[in-house]
């Protein structure tokens, strides 16, 4: 018996141990907007993109939405992505697959500026 | 707010104080009432006197020419601020064509369409063909810059002009530049001339005598008003640095949607109102998209720019003139 126990205690253990990575690495664990759906979302109001910084994990998709009165674009400075014009309640989205910084403008009105932080 | 708007319109007339005219009076009273001012500089020395806007005795009495200046007519927008901007640019033409003397040409300062769009640009051009002024000269918004940099303005309206629109002319004496400053943005800047341009304009002007009256016009303004909002152009200064040696230039300039005016030494800028919505002053507002006024308000912040050329003065005179009637005479509402 003492055998099986100790054959046991061995199978348990890693399991435990490899359900706790999993644990600890599910999106749900992260500080997101969302749950486990690695999506977010970008305000465009004012002439502001809304929030200016926004910070997520590789993979996310994240959809720039047009509140203004006024037409404006998303656009990396780096080439990364470039939306076409948003009318009012149009939508722009890009999924961030490379950890990394990028920096984007609106083409449009280059004063407005935002950055996405990819970890 | 007023009280804001009056420190700033103060904060402008500031360099106009210092050669001992004290035209503070007159510019307040332009920039508030409905009716137009004529402003004629003689001799490097402003000399203003009221104009009634329905008067028979008019600024182009005694002109060399005169030309009209409109700006950003942002067909296709129909939001609250003005539902109806095809009706407004209809109104702004028929106010044109309702003018004592008929203009030699027009000039569209840019934001011709809102979104760049064919049908946007082919309503605009069935309003202007009703225009008593049959020459029209066009320089690009944003607006105009949406579809594949440009592409379909250019199209449509860059017919000799260089690079992305950009061309002079000359009339009666006088040269004229239209300059692009929408294309190539930079993240972070505001308007932008460019270096191509920039070289061109060097050459355009070598050689002309300091005595030919210089009208540059560009659709962001090329004096800086408000960076925070972009209102200025990056490389101004080296495009104004070319115009220096002139006797006598005016820049025309869109973009903000609203009056204003400065002048430095013997350059005067001014920027038009809109005929499709006006837009806050600087600093009054969270940001510069469109304003909404009562809608019986709307006609007073929506105009033309009358421009008349003095010969004996060898300078401009510049007449604004909003849409509709105001009621006030002469001291203004402050709205």
């Amino acid at each position: 018996m003492k055998r099986n126990n100790v054959w046991v205690a061995s199978l348990i253990a890693p399991v435990m141990i490899a359900m706790l990575l999993l644990l600890a690495g599910s999106p749900s664990v992260r500080a997101t907007d969302h749950s486990s759906a690695a999506v977010a979302a970008v305000k465009i109001d004012n002439f502001v993109f809304g929030p200016q910084t926004l910070t997520v994990p590789v993979g996310t998709t994240v959809t720039w939405t047009n509140s203004d009165d006024i037409p404006h674009t998303s656009v990396s400075t780096e080439g990364v992505f470039k939306s076409k014009v948003l009318d009012t309640d149009e939508k722009f989205s890009y999924t961030f697959t490379k950890a990394g910084t990028y920096p984007y403008y609106c083409a449009i009105h280059p004063k407005m500026t935002g950055t996405v932080v990819v970890q | 707010m007023p009280g804001k708007k009056q420190d700033l319109i103060d904060q402008n007339l500031q360099d106009l104080n210092n050669d001992g005219v004290d035209r503070r009076g007159f510019l307040k009273c332009m920039a508030w009432a409905g009716t137009g001012l004529v402003w004629t500089m003689s001799g490097g020395i402003p000399v203003s006197r009221a104009f009634a806007k329905d008067s028979k005795k008019d600024a182009g009495k005694g002109a060399d020419f005169s030309f009209v200046q409109i700006s950003d007519s942002h067909i296709g927008f129909n939001k609250p601020a003005n539902p109806d901007v095809t009706a407004t640019l209809q109104t702004a033409i028929n106010k044109i064509n309702g003018m004592s003397h008929t203009p030699d040409f027009i000039i569209h300062t840019g934001d011709l369409s809102q979104l760049s769009k064919p049908s946007e640009f082919d309503t605009l051009d069935q309003v202007l063909k009703g225009a008593s002024a049959k020459q029209i000269y066009f320089v690009p918004g944003e607006h105009d810059m949406l579809s594949d940099n440009g592409e379909q303005y250019l199209q449509r309206y860059g017919k000799g002009t260089k690079g992305t629109g950009w061309s002079s002319f000359d009339h009666k004496g006088v040269h004229f530049v239209g300059l692009v400053n929408v294309a190539n943005l930079k993240a972070g800047g505001m308007g932008s001339l460019g270096h191509e341009q920039l070289e061109w304009l060097e050459d355009d002007l070598k050689g002309r005598s300091a005595s030919t009256p210089i009208v540059l016009y560009a659709h962001i303004p090329l004096w800086t008003i408000y960076p925070d909002w972009g209102w200025g152009t990056d490389d101004s200064e080296q495009a104004l640095s070319y115009v220096k040696r002139f006797g006598s230039v005016t820049v025309l300039n869109g973009h903000i949607h609203q009056i204003m005016q400065k002048v430095e030494g013997k350059v005067s800028f001014h920027t038009a109102m809109s005929t499709a919505f006006p837009q806050p002053a600087p600093g009054t507002a969270p940001s510069a998209g469109p304003m909404k006024v009562p809608a019986e308000q709307l006609q007073q912040v929506l105009g033309i720019t009358d421009v008349n050329y003095v010969v004996s003065g060898g300078s401009l005179a510049i007449v604004d003139s909003p849409l509709g009637a105001s009621g006030s005479t002469g001291n203004g509402s402050g709205a």
